[in-house]
């Protein structure tokens, strides 16, 4: 019976440690997120005319907004690139970073009815839905660089660049930024549900102050710093910098960039973990 | 003597009841500071039983309270226990929906819980999408699933719809669908929830007879079901637990007969007369139900050679097609049988006068020793009902006025219902 006593498979216990974090479990069932991510994908446009050109609708229109809003009657500079381009740019990645933390941040409350009838590592769950918000931005980064090439071949101003290669890490960055912000919020809102009020507009007012709507560059001083506190800041002058070759590419903003998203991620995943267990308790 | 493959160690489960508000974050605070401090959580020392009938004073509630048992491997357990009594709580711990306040399980092999059918279906996938979203929640592999879609095709039996969505599915087709995925889960260990309780007769009975198969192939299950019958059928072993505690663990049927006989005072006190309110909106209304033996005696207790009369009395305020009145008994939870007055008279379901009427309704005799409910109604038949009453009265039969050693037929002969049939030599 001792040598029994070792092998168990599963133990249940009330408590774990902060740093029972189960990445195995996660790998183990890989399989799920596929499964979410294809759902998500196919199901969203089923019974619609369009499907998935709606993906290309929306940041389309969005862009075309504001370059009548803010690059026409408000005379925002767009630092001599074309402004079709040079927002749909920053919306393009502002909306993957957004979506990502909007979608995840009710994970718990969203998903509470399948959560509270089957286990299986809830963190799939927001990963399933920064994988999916990638395929979308896919589509939209294919578009933008649809338009790259448009401009490139009509002599406009600008210069893809080398830089072209940092993007893979700051598509990677968005998303965990998104993610860890997201899972924070979600593990926060199962109790008290205040914050969730905050997010819907707080993501929004965010992004006026972060340089989408305008270069970083052209901001005075003072301002320039405080809007690079907006840990996504860095990374889309730099996205700009890369497919338009203007912009400002500063290597500090970047690494904070860096920094505050590992920070904001490593509690994000611990704050959830310590949530997901008992949670259904609460929400 | 297998292994065991569960091992359940002093498991409670708190819940705080009411709602959550700014209350809730004073009682957050203290905890945290008690555990700074290096204390116990102090709201752990409070709490009582989960007795929904007795009004508590503390906010917190032990749903469950010091739980232990074993199971071994290839075992089906059957968990019984009235509602509230923890069963859920239970299930929701082994298949790590929450988690326990105090108190651990461990366990051995691959655990696959179905607390519920179709979790996570998606209404806009078609069939085949949904298996495999539906397989994959449940802990399948893709490979897996692709291994054995035909099989659970063949046993949903809706493979001419399986690339429809799964919204235009009746929804027998919808469960089919769902149990065939669950049933085909390869995992060592099974925990099933009344999902059974779902579906066509037919279906029903396959899916027992599947849940058999696994449970005869060395695979452990645990099954919480208000059905004695199916899980008397399926199980070996019986978890009993009332209020939160367990109370017997063992064979099945000890434990079955222990459900049944167990006295539950608070849910089940004797009601033998009972007067309603006048309900002039309703078109036909029930006014009093009562009990009484052959001398028109109004009492809940009755010998069990006693003969027992329901008196129905209900008011009709206009006349309604296919109107019947009826009684349902039960006998510890279980339908013994209904009757209906259209049964002798079936001129009611035509016309069914304007006035009020009182039967007599004389019940089977006899009745075996137990306790006794009847549910009663005035339904336009198999529609709706115009009223109904569940639990209108209750009673209790003991046996006084004879030696059961002869008549056992009264007490522990096995079956539900008692009766004296004709015997008669012909040869």
């Amino acid at each position: 019976m001792k040598e029994q006593e070792e092998d168990w498979t599963l133990v249940i216990k009330p408590n774990s440690g902060l740093f029972d974090l189960q990445f195995k479990e996660v790998w183990r069932y890989r399989d799920l997120l596929q499964m979410f991510v294809r759902r998500d994908f196919v199901a969203v446009y089923k019974q619609t005319i369009l499907g998935p050109i709606w993906f290309f609708i929306q940041p389309l229109f969005t862009t075309i907004t504001f370059t009548i809003v803010f690059g026409r009657i408000a005379g925002i500079s767009t630092n001599g690139v074309p402004p079709l381009l040079f927002y749909m740019a920053g919306i393009v990645s502002w909306n993957y970073f957004a979506e990502c933390l909007n979608t995840t941040s009710t994970t718990f409350i969203q998903n509470a009815n399948i959560f509270g009838k089957v286990y299986f590592p809830r963190m799939i769950m927001p990963l399933s839905i920064v994988v999916s918000n990638l395929l979308k931005f896919g589509v939209q980064l294919f578009l933008l660089i649809l338009l790259l090439l448009y401009y490139v071949l009509t002599g406009a101003n600008v210069q893809p660049n080398l830089y072209l290669l940092l993007v893979p890490v700051l598509i990677l960055l968005m998303a965990a930024l998104g993610l860890g912000f997201g899972m924070l919020i979600s593990a926060m809102t199962t109790k008290y549900r205040d914050l969730k009020f905050l997010v819907t507009f707080g993501v929004q007012l965010a992004m006026y102050a972060s340089p989408v709507i305008y270069p970083l560059s052209t901001l005075p001083e003072k301002y320039q710093l405080f809007i690079a506190a907006n840990p996504m800041s860095g990374i889309i002058e730099a996205f700009r910098f890369a497919f338009l070759g203007t912009g400002l590419l500063n290597w500090g903003y970047l690494g904070y960039s860096t920094l505050f998203t590992i920070v904001i991620l490593a509690i994000g995943v611990i704050t959830f973990n310590k949530v997901e267990k008992s949670f259904m308790d609460t929400v | 003597m297998g292994n065991t493959v569960i091992k359940v160690e002093d498991l409670s489960k708190q819940y705080r009841l009411g709602e959550f508000g700014s209350g809730t974050i004073t009682h957050d605070i203290n905890r945290w500071w008690h555990k700074i401090r290096g204390k116990n959580d102090p709201y752990l020392k409070i709490g009582e039983t989960n007795n929904r009938a007795v009004k508590g004073d503390s906010e917190y509630v032990w749903s469950l309270r010091d739980i232990n048992f074993d199971v071994k491997q290839g075992d089906a357990v059957g968990i019984i226990g009235r509602n509230g009594a923890g069963k859920s709580t239970l299930l929701k711990l082994l298949s790590r929906t929450t988690a326990p306040t105090l108190g651990s399980i461990k366990i051995r092999g691959r655990v696959a819980s179905l607390l519920e059918v179709g979790t996570g279906f998606h209404p806009e996938l078609s069939g085949r999408e949904n298996i495999f979203l539906n397989g994959a929640i449940l802990g399948m592999s893709k490979t897996e699933i692709k291994r054995k879609f035909d099989e659970i095709v063949d046993f949903s039996g809706v493979e001419r719809y399986i690339d429809t969505p799964v919204k235009r599915y009746s929804s027998g087709m919808y469960v089919r669908l769902a149990f065939a995925v669950a049933a085909h889960l390869e995992s060592e260990i099974m925990i099933v929830d009344e999902v059974l309780a779902v579906g066509d007769y037919e279906f029903q009975r396959k899916c027992l007879g599947k849940m058999q198969d696994v449970s005869g192939s060395g695979r452990t299950v645990l099954f919480v079901s208000h059905n004695i019958g199916s899980i008397k059928a399926l199980c070996n072993k019986g978890i009993y637990l009332k209020h939160g505690n367990l109370i017997k663990k063992g064979d099945i049927h000890d434990i079955a007969d222990l459900y049944m006989n167990d006295a539950d005072t608070d849910t089940l006190a004797v009601v033998s007369d009972v007067s309603y309110s006048d309900k002039p909106e309703k078109a036909a209304y029930i006014k009093r139900v009562w009990l009484s033996n052959n001398n028109h005696t109004i009492k809940g207790e009755y010998d069990v050679l006693e003969q027992v009369y329901l008196n129905f009395h209900y008011k009709v305020n206009s006349s309604t097609m296919g109107f019947s009145p009826m009684v349902q008994i039960e006998k510890d939870g279980m339908m013994l049988f209904y009757s209906m007055l259209s049964d002798v008279d079936e001129s009611v379901l035509d016309h069914q006068e304007i006035g009020e009427f009182t039967y007599r309704v004389k019940l089977p005799y006899p009745l075996k020793k137990g306790k006794y409910s009847v549910n009663v109604r005035l339904s336009k038949l198999r529609l709706y009902d115009i009223d109904a009453v569940d639990k209108a009265i209750v009673f209790h039969t003991e046996e006084v006025s004879f030696d059961p050693t002869n008549k056992s037929f009264a007490a522990f002969r096995a079956g539900l219902i008692a009766n004296i049939l004709d015997w008669k030599l012909v040869k």
